[in-house]
């Protein structure tokens, strides 16, 4: 027996059915019926934003963070453009969020109504997938179907487009357990045939790299825990994507750190020299690869990955193996195991002297000073004063992120938020409170640069009004640091538009909004200030002024292969010389 | 480490390498992308298209199972073997697309076009129009005394040539379907 009810109800319903607890949004004209149905009920927890496109990335640090799927609600119109950027933060770097969007009634569709737009359609390519429903007694089933979609397969966002007259019509409401099965069922079983393949070349490589990614996220913390059985059982490296960090454990003895354009020396250096790389749920990303003609010349490679759109795409692959990681890594081990848990133990022997010796190079290592802040310096500090707290960790977009991405160890899955393969500045704090929200007895710090920081800082009210004690940990050089970085690497020393004019007093705008403000520019007084920190009961912003000037190295510029890296400025003589033409 | 070698003029300014590193061969195929039938399902299928830079040669869309609300989409497309798995690939993981059928890589198939041919002309034009017309069997379905409007299914190819001998005979205006295509046997 269904129940009759109105749709506004019948969104706070399937939310409900689908265990949501808590929906980050924005009230407008056109969602006023589903907000008068959350005024009426005490189950969901509505979390009001200052912007939506705060909405969207705490729904996304929420999801992050949980493994759950996050949840926006906004209105028409600009209620949704706003959202758009989140959407495409999602789609990039596969986050499960549901985005219900209200919109103009049906009747009024197409005629230039306030605050209409074409919301669907103006979405299409940012979501995995978008609906508009015209018709209550679609809205529950679609409801539920949009969860399946944005949880299964690669995960993504997606998006329901709801009128107002549909708010208020009537249908008989359709749970969750009732809805027919959707043919959309992603394959999570991979191969057998290949995975014996790939077992077969794991038991002879000479230089293998396991080359991990968000993908092992994804597939949730049996899918880390597999990850970390293998890496000991062969004895074989681990590198990872930005995305992925956290699924091998950074004090694991495997452990290369990350890889990429500003990835470690020996992880790029093992990925170039190596003989099988086994990516597992990462997608050869242009920062990865650089100049793909070089990228590993010497290796065969296989790839899991549970979509086959990843596969083949820009890197040909030896072993495509289409499936889930969880899945595929069960019947690895297995498979492995059965058949003697065999590994060129000679090969690997001369394989890890090689690596041991590109590690002594230690790339990350910098000019320290005992008078200016390194921003490197600040999150050492930052990693030994929060070491083995329940920590998580959120990032805006630029050398911060990088240098965090270097300086702090992961432990596990699910700690580590950023923006990866949008590269949206601004993401950091919004999403640091939707982490706070999901675990509000946790130390969450935004490592943040001050440019990005003010895209969004207007949700540092949402921070107060909800009580989220984030840390907001500004490493401030008063530079659009990696544009700088850019642009005397590659544009001649010109500084265009680069530098941070006229910023706030960070502890004053605190103060304003009710918060704790602490600044600190001599680096003696850096740990006590990180301390007061960590103790103060609610939000702070943490302004540490940084050195103006500091690279991020290793630097791999684009179109480059991974053994032409630069180390230190040093390396980049000759760069800035090179007048006009310079390839990136 | 070695600094960058770069020669003056080597490349734009870009924060990305865009020479293509997969130019091959370019091969056209045929796709049929059996789709649920609602509203927006097209847009989404140009969109992929339009949105990462591959062709479209050729496009129909009808429903074909009206109980289960399916319709078809045949699509003739061009690009290098990679681009067109990826092109499946992309097809295939839409949340509302049943299944994709590679004609031309599935074995024998029949794919057939309808066009609509407006000649005008007088005289020995008119005849030997009229003449070409039957040879390619093509029905006149319009007439007046100084025009012929001619049906004609067949391949793209057929319908190419036809085209290319109405042209000095006073071709006016083509209308064609774009491309429908079984495969053989069963």
């Amino acid at each position: 027996m269904t129940q009759s009810m109105t749709g506004a109800r019948m969104v706070v319903q399937a939310l409900k059915d689908q265990g949501v607890e808590v929906v980050f949004g924005y009230p407008g004209g056109a969602v006023l019926p589903i907000y008068d149905e959350i005024f009426q009920q005490n189950d969901i927890r509505h979390i009001l934003v200052r912007h939506e496109q705060g909405a969207i990335h705490m729904a996304e640090g929420y999801a992050r963070s949980t493994g759950k799927v996050g949840v926006a609600l906004v209105t028409s119109g600009p209620g949704a453009t706003n959202a758009v950027t989140g959407l495409v933060d999602a789609l990039m770097d596969s986050i499960p969020i549901v985005v219900l969007t209200g919109q103009v009634p049906t009747f009024a569709i197409g005629t230039d109504a306030f605050q209409e737009a074409d919301t669907v359609g103006i979405t299409r390519p940012c979501t995995k997938m978008n609906w508009l429903v015209k018709d209550t007694a679609k809205l529950s089933e679609t409801i539920h179907l949009a969860f399946h979609v944005a949880r299964s397969g690669r995960p993504g966002p997606v998006l329901i487009d709801i009128p107002k007259d549909v708010q208020f019509a009537d249908a008989h409401y359709v749970p969750r357990e009732k809805i027919k099965p959707s043919h959309y069922q992603p394959k999570v079983k991979g191969d057998i045939e290949q995975i014996t393949r790939l077992v077969e070349m794991i038991e002879t490589a000479e230089r293998p790299v396991f080359y991990t990614g968000g993908g092992v996220i994804n597939s949730g913390p049996a899918a880390s825990q597999l990850l970390r059985e293998l890496a000991e059982a062969t004895g074989f490296p681990v590198t990872s994507t930005l995305m992925g960090l956290g699924a091998y454990p950074a004090s694991g003895k495997n452990w290369l750190g990350m890889l990429g354009m500003h990835g470690l020396y020996e992880a790029n250096l093992a990925m170039h020299g190596c003989d099988l790389m086994i990516n597992i749920g990462a997608r050869f990303d242009d920062r990865i690869t650089g100049r793909i003609k070089d990228f590993s010349p010497n290796s065969r490679k296989a790839h899991i990955d549970i979509d086959a759109s990843s596969i083949n795409k820009v890197v040909h692959v030896d072993v495509p193996i289409l499936g889930d990681v969880g899945h595929v890594l069960e019947d690895l081990l297995r498979i492995w195991k059965s058949r003697g848990r065999k590994v060129n133990k000679a090969g690997l022997a001369t394989w890890w002297k090689q690596i041991n010796e590109w590690r002594a190079v230690k790339c990350l290592t910098y000019k320290p000073s005992s008078t200016i802040i390194k921003p490197q310096y600040a999150l050492e500090r930052l990693e030994a004063l929060t070491k083995g707290m329940d920590r998580y960790i959120t990032t805006e977009v630029g050398q911060h992120q990088m240098w965090a991405a270097q300086f702090l160890g992961f432990e596990g899955p699910n700690r580590w938020m950023t923006s990866g393969g949008l590269g949206t500045m601004g993401y950091g704090l919004p999403a640091s409170i939707g982490v706070q929200i999901a675990h509000p007895e946790a130390l969450v710090i935004n490592v943040a640069g001050e440019a990005s920081w003010l895209m969004n800082m207007q949700e540092m009210g949402t921070a107060m009004q909800f009580r989220a004690p984030v840390k907001q940990f500004i490493l401030n050089n008063e530079r659009l640091g990696m544009v700088r970085q850019w642009q005397e690497l590659l544009h001649g020393e010109r500084y265009s538009q680069s530098w941070s004019e006229s910023l706030p007093d960070f502890v004053k705008l605190a103060e304003a909004f009710g918060c704790k403000g602490i600044k600190v520019s001599d680096p003696k007084d850096l740990d006590d200030a990180i301390m007061e920190m960590i103790r103060y009961d609610g939000p702070v912003i943490f302004d540490c002024m940084v050195e103006k000037h500091e690279n991020c190295f290793p630097m791999i510029p684009s179109g480059k292969p991974h053994n032409e890296m630069l180390l230190g400025d040093d390396d980049t003589q000759g760069v800035i010389n090179a007048k006009g033409a310079v390839l990136v | 480490m070695s600094p960058l070698n770069i020669k003056q003029g080597s490349s734009s300014h870009s924060a990305y390498d865009l020479r293509d590193p997969h130019a091959e061969v370019i091969e056209s195929h045929t796709l049929a992308v059996i789709v649920d039938n609602e509203a927006g399902v097209l847009a989404r299928v140009i969109g992929l298209f339009s949105g990462r830079g591959y062709n479209i040669d050729s496009l129909t869309v009808a429903e074909v199972d009206h109980t289960g609300h399916l319709s078809r989409i045949t699509i003739v497309t061009r690009g290098t073997p990679q681009v067109i798995a990826q092109i499946k690939a992309l097809l295939a993981r839409m949340v509302p697309v049943h299944d994709v059928h590679d004609l031309t890589e599935e074995g024998p198939s029949v794919q057939r076009e309808l066009a609509l041919f407006k000649v005008a002309g007088k005289g020995e034009h008119r005849i030997e129009a009229l003449r070409l017309a039957e040879i390619f069997r093509a029905h006149v379905v319009d007439s007046t005394l100084e025009s012929f409007v001619f049906e004609m299914t067949g391949t793209p190819e057929k319908i190419d040539s036809f085209a290319e001998l109405m042209r000095p005979l006073g071709l006016r205006e083509i209308a064609r379907t774009g491309v429908a295509a079984l495969s053989r046997g069963v």
